[in-house]
């Protein structure tokens, strides 16, 4: 039930993430943010158990800082990719995260980087990945359509193909999606797709 | 009478003798090739059983039809709710406690003061959720303690959210949310034991939850009175207790709101359940500039 994915264009990239917070039948919120910034050029975006994606998210978010403190200079996408990697890989055989991840990153010198890891550590520097249901639609969607560079437009085009693929032909599919995007500006929340508005938090 | 089973299911005349032709629906592509049987027969101990799919025997189905259901319902027997709103955040709940299909108790407290502006609901194993709540309740005290200053509703929830993930897998059982008014205003958070956290306007939170939901969000609204407020939470818990077996009881409420610029020149936080007022706290300096009217007092049980 849980979809999340993303692409790489020209210079940037994008990752995609419901935002329906479910319990067994009962849907508690359907404006969570799912997609966390690691820092000022990352973006990983989350899905699994609700207690897994936001401790372990954080933890590696609070890890990417730690090693800015300590060594004056960021983090690369792909050194990041691997430490999380590595923390999945060595709690897998005791504590296991049941967490998907899609972490997108922008690198001054290697441009944008996306990554696949799976909750059993699998790594993949990819073009284009998903999780969760949604993937059997949005994965044949952007395989269809995905070009090499493409443009912000066109990408942004392509996810809402994907988003309304996954509406229309996933059973349980989640109303509200959100999408954010990083590039050599940083990692920004770009839009959110609702279709069911929750109330609002202040008048 | 004879019966006839045939694989390509057509139907067979037979004109001199009087058959009975029933077609028999082919469930050889489903059936195992290792013995039905499960542990109970010794001359098959040796032999590991191979999973097979499980067909809902027609002298059974009620009780297929009662797992099926069991599977998908939410486990935690109570009702409880919070929602956020202009004057504050209300918190009602039921005070039904079950055991099994045993009603233990009608009178259950299920709202929890964990210190005097912060509120959570029970729902799920009683003592984890109290236990659990005083621990909190010392830990944010020990906040106030080291940094002069209290603690917020999201610290609050956060370090409850933390201590619950350690305890991940050993089967504690908790669904709470906890209600607070702080610095920033009023807020909500739903902690449970599988270690999720999330802020919200609105919750509900066990197995009547649901019902609760359904009466909760049609008539919610941001700018309600305190009485509509009220009336709203005690309605929902009313039809969430008809529904659902394992609520009931009694339907009880706490509001946490403030009350400025009273005659002395103070203001005050005060939380109120039922007819009582459980704490008054004069506030020193204004927390928000919206106000709220007189208190009231209001009473709600069924």
């Amino acid at each position: 039930m849980e979809c999340v994915f993303g692409m790489v264009g020209k210079e940037f990239a994008v990752v995609v993430a419901d935002s329906s917070a479910v319990h067994s039948i009962l849907v508690h919120k359907s404006n969570e943010d799912k997609i966390m910034l690691l820092d000022s050029h990352k973006l990983m975006g989350a899905s699994g158990e609700p207690g897994d994606r936001a401790q372990f998210t954080e933890y590696v978010q609070k890890n990417v800082a730690l090693y800015h403190f300590r060594n004056g200079i960021p983090l690369t996408t792909a050194a990041s990719a691997n430490f999380t990697r590595g923390e999945l890989a060595t709690a897998l055989r005791k504590n296991p995260y049941s967490v998907n991840i899609v972490l997108a990153g922008y690198d001054k010198g290697s441009g944008p980087s996306l990554y696949f890891i799976d909750y059993i550590a699998t790594l993949h520097k990819v073009d284009k990945a998903a999780f969760g249901y949604g993937s059997y639609f949005s994965l044949a969607m952007m395989d269809r359509h995905y070009r090499k560079d493409m443009s912000v437009e066109e990408a942004i085009e392509l996810v809402d193909k994907c988003i309304i693929e996954i509406r229309s032909r996933l059973v349980v599919a989640p109303p509200n999606f959100v999408i954010k995007i990083v590039d050599k500006d940083g990692a920004r929340e770009y839009a959110w797709r609702e279709s069911v508005k929750d109330a609002p938090s202040v008048a | 009478m004879v019966y006839v089973t045939s694989q390509r299911k057509d139907i067979v005349r037979n004109e001199g003798f009087r058959t009975v032709i029933i077609m028999k629906i082919d469930f050889s592509g489903l059936e195992s090739t290792a013995p039905l049987c499960g542990a109970s027969s010794e001359m098959f101990d040796g032999f590991s059983t191979s999973p097979s799919f499980q067909i809902p025997d027609t002298t059974d189905f009620d009780d297929f039809q009662k797992e099926a259901i069991q599977m998908v319902k939410p486990a935690k027997g109570t009702t409880t709710l919070a929602f956020i709103f202009k004057e504050g955040v209300m918190v009602a709940a039921d005070s039904r406690a079950s055991m099994g299909g045993y009603i233990s108790s009608q009178s259950v407290k299920k709202i929890i003061e964990i210190n005097p502006y912060m509120l959570g609901t029970m729902a799920g194993g009683a003592a984890d959720c109290q236990f659990w709540h005083r621990n909190l309740g010392i830990k944010c005290r020990l906040h106030e303690l080291a940094n002069k200053r209290r603690i917020s509703v999201t610290g609050a929830s956060k370090l409850l959210a933390n201590i619950l993930y350690s305890y991940r897998g050993m089967g504690l059982s908790v669904g709470t949310m906890i209600a607070g008014w702080d610095e920033k205003g009023p807020g909500l958070y739903y902690v449970d034991s599988e270690g999720g956290r999330l802020k919200g306007t609105k919750f509900s939170v066990g197995s009547g939850s649901p019902y609760a939901y359904g009466v909760l969000d049609s008539g919610y609204r941001y700018d309600m009175t305190i009485e509509e407020a009220a009336e709203l939470a005690r309605r929902s818990i009313y039809h969430a207790t008809f529904r659902d077996g394992a609520s009931g009881g009694v339907a009880s409420g706490m509001l946490c709101f403030i009350m400025w610029d009273q005659p002395d020149g103070r203001s005050y936080l005060v939380m109120t359940l039922g007819n009582f007022t459980i704490c008054t706290i004069q506030l020193n300096q204004p927390l928000s500039s919206r106000r709220c009217p007189k208190l009231e007092f209001l009473c709600y049980s069924i």
